[in-house]
């Protein structure tokens, strides 16, 4: 079923828009339509005033309370959906998160708490009473410990709770296929991979978004105009997870928090780089493909799939095609995909490297802040351990060193042979120092990143005994 | 009874923050016919302006029309205390990012791409930015502000040790999370409604009758409430205001305007960065003998509130501690940067930041516990131990008190033996342990501002709105003023409305400011209710045939005979006699804060009405790869008199430290060589998460605290606080030492992980020296 007009149930009101651009964000859209409880802080991604929530699948397979960032959601993208915002939290009397945010002093200037209302709605419903349901929402007033008292002292959600009701009575059926035209501007969500390769041949001015959580700055930021976008949202074919015994196929338009719930204790290293990613209004619609295929030299995923071999299958009109992550990147903001390519899946192989008993694996990111910042130096490091606590194979992976992100190929090469240790670890600390020539900028200096290269390595030597290692 | 005073009533507001039903300026219903304005900042920071063509812009679909100099009436300045700084530059722009011109549309969108349209050519010149340099060329605004007792070259001179040091701070984005906006409404009579996040809504009046050149009563500025101010919406409103009036004066339109935060963080002023040099005498038990200073402040291009900045830092700079021979001297330079402003605290934290390194350094150098060496010099006894260096004597002094409870609370003796613990087995990863005490005075320094109206009025239902001068930005002043006037009226507090913070209601009020909201407008708010009551209750008594009003009791919405509560008579009813009787049921209250002054060419005075004090205690535990760390645990000790509110002065508490510990540790300023920011959005700008806030942070409001000649006993909260994040520094600067073998190392502030990395490798390159040396 294709629909041509853009409808979405924003409070249970289901509205059917006409004439209105498919990229106009949805944050102007609600304050425009009157909807101004939903702030504007940054129109940045990054300080979650305008957190609003969706109703989206969950890694279950289940309905959940997503809460996002309205400022980088083009309006396009929530056809078909229900959205709630802070208007529609409070029914009849104040919902228990709005209630016990009065109650503590959740609130002073309030421009944020909006935000804070949405998330903690959210959190609610998953049972999450912690720091992380609030992680993406920035208040300048409180120092959020009420914020934080408010959400420890949550009751779990009530049998007769009437969200949670709504929720099991959403529909099962997936997001509808989309060919929207508004204002010049055309947006199109097919559901077949066929579909997307058909569009992009007839459109090739088009431009292809999953998650727009890039995207979405370009549109507020830089007022970018994009006349053609194609939403991979939908595709049935870019979905899903596929554990196997020595790989995990992972789509590339799964949302990272449904990789994050999904693949939980399978990679240490990408539960660790996850857990820094963003905070959860991007993750819930930030893609691992869009993190490739934008190809940012700071992106914090490609370090993790570089250092655990992962393999991007591509797919054109002609075929599809495997290509190793080691090759992807080409330069800066520049991959291997071709013009008529899209990312289908990424996959990350599960097998130690021949003659290895134990992996150790992990990542570890420096930002000037610990949380939702972007990287200083990202780094993720594998290593394969024989019986002999000999390395068989090394992978020292780094974003924010180079134009892209990159191994350290002469030092892995140089750890091969040689024993786990302290003087393994000191004696390539020099070379690894010089490694790369990385610049200084608004976060760091080069030294700083020269530092961090070498100091993360040994960082990791001192923490693997600790380590969880994988067999 | 204190029905009211003391509780922990929830924010006014809170309903409304939570179901986003609370109005700000920019989420009003839109009115027919408003245009809106985009600016058009210059891509230099000096530069002169040798051709502006606005022609181009006004082609572009739904442009009206462009706002520059020539088109100002009245006035082109809104210096709040110098003359110096122009709305819109006529032949020369001073700072990278400033608005040259105001592009007015149909959309805002219109305005922005006709924004694109304009021409200007600029010649650039040599842009002075660096602190350093621009002191060097003597580049200033103004001259030296000193204040000195005794003789501390003579005192150095005679010192058994002395110290040398420079250090450098930088400054700090409010990051309040509403940007500027201003609404500005003409009518066909010449005057002008004006809707504006403004902490001073007296002095945005002022601004736009001086702009406009229309009487001030021409202009009425309200303020419906902010999304946070923290002194970064004093003066710095003025500028949109003063821009949407012009443009609504050209059109006979109402004028909207709303900074994008990419353009808020490079158009408005910031926390200044200061440089300091001092030197330092001292005893080997670590007695402090003299203390010589000269703090340098980055005033930026024009002079704004500067003078006054480096006035509270030369003011407070002595913090908790006693010198006999001190000198400081303050200064504003000035340079080729956005002016920069008044920001919580307002030149104290940066001030208490030199001193509190002086402090520690000794302790470091004598090996001494820099505990120890804080309790030593504290301002103690009476006489000159116990009196400022401007000579005013510490009355009340709480400082041991709070530190001895600290102590005690905070567990800081058994700790610091498991910090030693811990890093005596732990190689790459210190933790380090800090306790620091506060005095801040209160006051606005200069004596004028101290004052504050009130205006209440009363319905002949009973119903009651309140007006007072003070702005709320989320401090919680109106929830604080409802429960002045309700103990102070006796009447339940749901009786009152607070009417948003009006010129009209309430004139020539001061900015909200200085911590001073509750201090200044509660006692206005209790003279206007007092005014009332003087009215009320000759009323009550020939209700109740009594010949005493003098004895009547106002409580729980009822007037009765004292020691006779069944005796009473409703407060409702007693409104209605009153207006019966034809007795008024409104009145002003008024206040000013009484004996003080400074005498600004000696130095000396009492400039402030009494002391806040305080004391945190701060934990952490640094990486040794990296730098970074984490705040494990967080104590403190706050004096707030009586608390009127202990929900919201708790709050403020917090908040003020989380925000100091930004500033201190993350929160980091950086520009291009050429004076771009580089810094302009919170992709760039980090401000703590809540993942920042230690799992342990316990604040305890000191009991028994109650102040004499103040509101209810109660003591000013806002910006005290804030300076307790110096724990949070002095501690990472103890776990960096801990990883050498040295007694003291730089750390530069915001001391970023990388500034805390560089502070280790220092420490240990020390302790490598040190060992070949032995």
């Amino acid at each position: 079923m294709l629909e041509t007009a853009l409808t979405l149930t924003i409070n249970g009101d289901r509205l059917s828009l006409d004439n209105i651009s498919p990229t106009l964000t949805l944050l102007e859209y609600l304050r425009q339509s009157g909807r101004i409880g939903t702030k504007e802080g940054c129109a940045d991604g990054d300080c979650g005033a305008c957190t609003i929530v969706v109703v989206g699948e969950g890694a279950d397979g289940g309905w959940q309370y997503q809460a996002m960032n309205s400022c980088l959601i083009p309006l396009g993208a929530m056809a078909g959906r229900q959205l709630i915002t802070v208007e529609g939290v409070a029914q009849g009397g104040l919902h228990p998160v709005q209630a016990k945010m009065v109650e503590l002093g959740g609130s002073q200037c309030g421009y944020c708490t909006p935000g804070f209302i949405m998330s903690m709605f959210a959190s609610y419903y998953d049972g999450q009473r912690d720091d992380l349901a609030v992680e993406g929402n920035l208040c300048r007033c409180t120092g959020y410990l009420p914020i934080r008292r408010a959400l420890q002292s949550l009751q779990p959600v009530d049998a007769e709770d009437p969200w949670q009701a709504r929720l099991a009575q959403t529909d099962a059926d997936g997001l509808p296929a989309l060919d929207y035209q508004g204002q010049g501007q055309r947006f199109y969500r097919p559901t077949q991979l066929s579909q997307v390769l058909a569009l992009m041949a007839d459109h090739p001015e088009a431009t292809l978004v999953a998650g727009a959580t890039d995207l979405g700055l370009e549109l507020t930021h830089r007022r970018q105009q994009y006349p053609v976008l194609i939403s991979l949202e939908a595709v049935e074919e870019l979905h899903g997870i596929q554990p196997a015994a020595t790989e995990v196929t992972i789509g590339a338009a799964v949302p990272l928090s449904q990789i994050k719930a999904t693949l939980h204790g399978v990679f240490p290293a990408l539960d660790e780089m996850l857990h820094w990613f963003a905070a959860r209004q991007v993750r819930n619609r930030a893609t691992l493909g869009g993190n490739l295929g934008t190809a940012s030299p700071i992106g914090d995923l490609p370090p993790v799939l570089l250092a655990l071999d992962a393999t991007v299958t591509l797919a054109s009109t002609a075929g599809q095609r495997t290509v190793a992550i080691a090759d992807f990147f080409t330069g800066y903001r520049q991959t291997l995909r071709q013009p008529d390519e899209v990312i289908v899946s990424i996959t990350i192989p599960k097998t130690l490297a021949p003659g290895a008993t134990r992996r150790l694996s992990q990542s570890y990111k420096v930002g000037k802040r610990g949380t939702d910042d972007i990287s200083i130096v990202a780094a993720t490091f594998t290593l394969d351990l024989d019986e002999h606590n000999t390395i068989v194979l090394a992978r020292l992976a780094y974003g924010g060193v180079a134009a892209t992100p990159v191994r350290a190929i002469a030092i892995e090469t140089a750890l091969i042979g040689q024993p786990w240790t302290a003087e393994t670890v000191q004696a390539v600390k020099s070379p690894l120092h010089n490694a790369f020539t990385p610049l200084s900028d608004l976060r760091a200096s080069a030294g700083y990143r020269r530092q961090l290269v070498a100091n993360l390595f040994e960082k990791f030597f001192y923490e693997s005994a600790s380590l969880r290692s994988t067999s | 009874m204190g029905k009211g005073i003391g509780t922990s009533h929830s924010h006014e507001s809170a309903i409304g923050h939570v179901t986003g039903q609370a109005i700000y300026t920019d989420d009003q219903r839109r009115l027919a016919g408003m245009l809106h304005l985009w600016p058009v900042q210059a891509p230099h920071a000096h530069a002169r302006i040798v051709r502006m063509d606005v022609a181009a812009a006004a082609a572009v679909a739904g442009v009206i029309t462009t706002v520059t100099a020539a088109d100002i009436t009245g006035v082109n300045n809104i210096g709040s205390i110098v003359a110096d700084e122009e709305l819109l530059p006529i032949d020369r722009v001073s700072y990278w990012g400033q608005a040259v011109a105001w592009v007015v549309g149909e959309t805002e969108e219109a305005a922005r791409l006709g924004a694109l349209q304009v021409e200007i050519e600029y010649e650039p010149l040599e842009p002075l930015l660096d602190l350093a340099e621009a002191i060097a060329q003597h580049s200033f605004h103004g001259g030296t502000q000193t204040v000195q007792r005794g003789d501390p070259i003579t005192a150095l001179a005679q010192a058994e040790t002395r110290l040398r040091g420079e250090v450098t701070m930088g400054g700090q984005d409010h990051f309040y999370l509403e940007t500027h906006a201003s609404w500005v409404i003409p009518a066909p009579d010449g005057s002008y409604q004006v809707y504006a996040g403004t902490q001073h809504p007296t002095e945005t009046q002022a601004a736009i009758a001086h702009i406009l050149d229309i009487p001030r009563s021409h202009v009425v500025v309200t303020c419906l409430r902010m999304g946070g101010g923290f002194g970064g919406k004093e003066t710095q409103a003025n500028l949109m205001a003063a821009a949407a009036a012009i443009a609504a004066q050209k059109t006979g339109r109402p004028v909207r305007v709303r900074l994008n935060r990419q353009q808020d963080m490079t158009m408005t002023g910031k926390r200044h960065s200061f440089l300091a040099q001092y030197q330092v005498g001292f005893t080997h038990e670590g007695m402090i003998t003299a203390v010589d200073v000269d703090l340098f402040a980055d005033g930026g291009w024009s002079t704004d509130l500067s003078p006054l900045v480096v006035q509270a830092a030369v003011l407070r700079i002595d913090n908790a501690y006693y010198v006999p021979d001190f000198a400081v001297r303050g200064r504003v330079v000035k340079t080729h940067k956005v002016s920069n402003t008044a920001f919580r605290g307002f030149g104290s934290p940066q001030g208490v930041f030199v001193m509190e390194e002086i402090v520690e350094r000794v302790a470091h150098t004598l090996g001494l516990p820099p505990d120890q060496v804080r309790e030593r010099n504290f301002y103690r006894g009476s006489g000159e131990t116990n009196t400022t260096p401007y000579g005013q004597e510490v009355r009340d002094n709480r400082i041991q008190r709070i530190w001895d409870e600290l102590k005690t609370t905070a567990n800081f003796e058994v700790r610091q033996g498991e910090v030693a613990q811990f890093n005596a087995t732990h190689p790459h990863r210190k933790r380090g342990l800090s306790i620091c005490p506060i005095k801040f005075g209160i006051s606005f320094t200069s004596q004028t501002p101290n004052q504050a109206g009130a205006l209440i009025l009363i319905y002949l239902d009973g119903s009651i709105q309140l007006n007072h001068g003070g702005t709320e930005m989320g401090q919680g002043l109106h929830t604080k003023m409802l429960q002045v006037a309700a103990r102070a009226l006796g009447v339940k507090l749901s009786r009152f409305r607070i009417m948003p913070t009006s010129t009209d209601k309430v004139p020539n009020t001061s900015a909200t400011a200085a911590s001073s909201g509750s201090d200044l407008n509660g006692q206005a708010v209790k003279d206007a209710c007092d005014g009332i009551k003087a009215r009320l209750s000759p009323v009550a008594a020939r209700m109740l045939d009594l010949y005493a009003p003098e004895e009547l009791v106002f409580a729980d919405d009822w007037v009765y005979c004292a020691g006779q509560p069944d005796c009473r008579v409703s407060f409702d009813a007693v409104v209605q006699e009153a207006y019966n009787r034809r007795v008024s049921l409104s009145a002003t209250g008024y206040y000013r804060t009484p004996n003080i002054y400074f005498d600004k060419e000696t130095g000396q005075g009492r400039p402030f009405y009494y002391f806040v004090y305080s004391a945190a205690v701060s934990e952490v535990e640094v990486d040794g790869f990296t730098g970074t760390f984490k705040l494990r645990r967080v104590d403190i000790v706050h004096d707030v008199g009586e608390s009127l509110n202990p929900l919201v002065d708790r709050g403020q508490i917090e908040g003020a430290f989380t925000q100091g510990m930004g500033w201190l540790t993350m929160e980091e300023l950086v520009w291009a060589a050429d004076g771009r920011p580089l810094v302009t959005a919170p992709s760039t700008y980090k401000i703590p998460t809540i993942s920042e806030i230690p799992e342990q942070f316990n604040v305890h409001l000191l009991t028994r605290a109650s102040q004499d000649g103040t509101i209810y006993g109660s003591k000013a909260v806002g910006e005290p606080p804030l300076l307790l994040a110096f724990s949070v520094r002095q501690a990472l600067r103890a776990a960096a030492i801990a990883f050498g073998e040295t007694d003291w190392v730089p750390l530069a502030s915001p001391a970023t992980p990388e500034a805390i990395l560089h502070a280790i490798e220092s420490a240990k390159s020390a302790a490598s020296v040190s060992v070949k040396s032995d």
